[in-house]
């Protein structure tokens, strides 16, 4: 069931078009990263689909209704980029706050803190959080309510790498339960097993909305191959691959999907010689690179 | 059920942020002072020695009120929209009216028990100092009243700066100005124009008008309400009671609902 749909949506401020032409869906329990450069608008898409921003056109419906309407709004939890609250109350009281607005009880904010780690400082004042504390709080008001629609921008900035690890688990416990989730990011690598989706944006353009898999093998980037031998036998391996030599003992390769299997076999038959074998496929930073960066360089 | 929430909420960041002890300290301690000194210069004459000390503290209220309104309000939706806070509290399901009558209802309830126990107190000396018989507690009572109409007035023109002025920093320039004008400068200017008129048409059909237009003197003048004490007090008096109670009565409760409707035109059109 389609939970959110960008229809063509663009938004202009005068002479800047932030957001052009955007189309996206997405699905119940699906995980979808919103990639960009700053400036790229994933904030100003969000901040549509939320209500916040009025469209300058195309259409945008929540569950079927408009953005920013009560229904759309009951339905979505949001996480903005560098959350901020009111220093002067505890972490507790902000997100019993939070939990009244929403209609939901009280214990289930006390749950809530316990499943993002801050039951130990709840009782204190939210000035006295470290960033990543704040993100926590952040993360604890967005899933009130268990939301159909999940917007988290820039979710793991500042959280260190065992937190960002937790809050993935999160992330994936949300979406088992049918939450569709639509997040930003910056960090490329710990999205690449996190998100079921992938969608690019740059100048406000959407250039890639596909699965990791597809995209990769749409962007037929090579898969890099690194061959490892010896000092005095790297330079035969080298001829016998065709590949070059590097770091003295090691022979480097780039190679098509479809050439991987025999190129393996290849190597495999060279026995002895060869010590080890590193395959890398494209990276996600490849392909957002592969996507962004064109429509950057034509501009 | 949201509004409700919101109230709450600023109820507690008022007592964190020493708002409501603030002014507390603020009408206590004027109030004291003022009904222990305002009886000093009559002595033991027979006029009622609550009335001597209610317009004594109507005169103080009419810059009190205003300012302690205008600094509760002017950081509300400026504040939070440069805080951040704000974009978050309009993602959840409720309207931006709730959130304003919220706040306003919180602020009014820290005014309304900074005046209420500044006016205890001075109930309460008064006793202490003439005894209970003879005192008429109805000015009080119209005091107070009249002090939350003025201070909501108030509140509903800060948050209306506060959502125009979209900055802290501004709006908080604003407000003084503001302030200024209303309690100060307003009168200051009128005094000049009737001296200028000398007895002339704008004394006698247009000026009471104009002086029953600010909250302020609306205030003053339904607080002080024979002219003797009002003349003594701010040298308007005689030609300002010529509009008569009920159009003060009608700008000191016009005023909230006025200033509160530019305060939630001004915020619908906030883009946090």
């Amino acid at each position: 069931m389609t939970v959110l749909g960008i229809e063509n949506v663009s938004k202009s401020y005068g002479d800047v078009h932030s957001v052009q032409g955007v189309s996206l869906n997405l699905n119940e329990g699906e995980r979808v990263a919103l990639l960009g450069h700053n400036g790229a608008g994933k904030t100003t898409l969000m901040r549509m689909v939320l209500g916040l921003t009025p469209l300058t056109s195309g259409r945008i419906s929540v569950l079927g209704q408009p953005p920013g309407t009560r229904k759309a709004r009951t339905a979505i939890g949001f996480l903005p980029e560098s959350v901020a609250f009111h220093g002067a109350l505890t972490g507790r009281e902000q997100l019993h706050h939070f939990a009244r607005l929403k209609g939901v009880k009280r214990a289930v904010a006390d749950d809530l803190l316990e499943r993002v780690g801050l039951t130990h400082a709840m009782n204190r004042k939210i000035r006295t959080y470290s960033k990543g504390m704040r993100q926590r709080i952040g993360l604890a008001q967005a899933l009130l309510g268990k939301p159909r629609l999940a917007l988290l921008d820039e979710p793991t900035s500042g959280l260190d790498p065992i937190s960002r690890h937790e809050f993935y688990d999160i992330v994936d416990d949300l979406a088992k339960g049918g939450t569709a989730v639509l997040l930003s990011s910056h960090a490329l690598t710990e999205l690449e097993s996190r998100t079921d989706r992938i969608a690019i944006m740059s100048q406000g353009h959407l250039l890639a909305n596909d699965s990791l898999s597809n995209l990769r093998e749409a962007a037929r980037l090579p898969i890099q191959v690194r061959v490892k031998a010896t000092a005095e036998t790297a330079d035969d391996v080298a001829a016998r691959l065709g590949g070059t030599r590097v770091n003295g003992a090691s022979v480097a390769l780039e190679v098509q999907q479809e050439g991987k299997v025999s190129l393996l076999g290849q190597i495999t038959g060279l026995g002895d010689l060869v010590k080890d074998i590193d395959v890398t496929p494209a990276s996600l930073e490849d392909l957002y690179r592969h996507y962004s960066v064109p429509q950057q360089e034509g501009k | 059920m949201s509004t409700i929430a919101i109230a709450r909420i600023e109820l507690l960041i008022a007592r964190r942020n020493m708002w409501v002890f603030t002014s507390l300290i603020l009408m206590g301690l004027f109030s004291s002072v003022l009904t222990l000194a305002g009886g000093a210069p009559t002595g033991t004459l027979g006029i009622d020695p609550l009335l001597i000390a209610t317009t004594s503290i109507t005169t103080l209220s009419v810059y009190l009120i205003p300012l302690i309104g205008l600094l509760l309000s002017f950081d509300a939706i400026a504040g939070e929209s440069e805080r951040g806070t704000l974009a978050l509290s309009l993602t959840y399901p409720l309207s931006r009216g709730e959130i304003l009558l919220g706040k306003f209802i919180a602020h009014l309830m820290v005014l309304g028990f900074a005046v209420a126990v500044g006016l205890a107190l001075t109930a309460g000396l008064t006793i202490w100092k003439y005894g209970s018989a003879d005192l008429n507690y109805l000015p009080l009572l119209k005091l107070f009243v009249t002090s939350l109409a003025l201070g909501a007035a108030f509140l509903g023109i800060g948050y209306t700066i506060s959502a125009l002025a979209k900055q802290t920093g501004v709006a908080s320039g604003i407000v003084i100005i503001v302030w200024l004008i209303c309690v100060v400068l307003y009168d200051l200017g009128l005094l000049g124009a009737l001296v200028a008129d000398g007895g002339g048409t704008f004394t006698k059909s247009i000026f009471p008008w104009l002086l029953v237009a600010n909250p302020a003197d609306a205030f003053r003048l339904i607080n002080m309400p024979t002219e003797t004490v009002s003349t003594l007090a701010t040298g308007l008096g005689a030609a300002g009671q010529a509009s008569g109670f009920a159009p003060q009565l009608a700008s000191l409760l016009l005023w909230p609902v006025l200033a509160l409707s530019m305060a939630w035109a001004a915020f619908r059109r906030v883009e946090p």
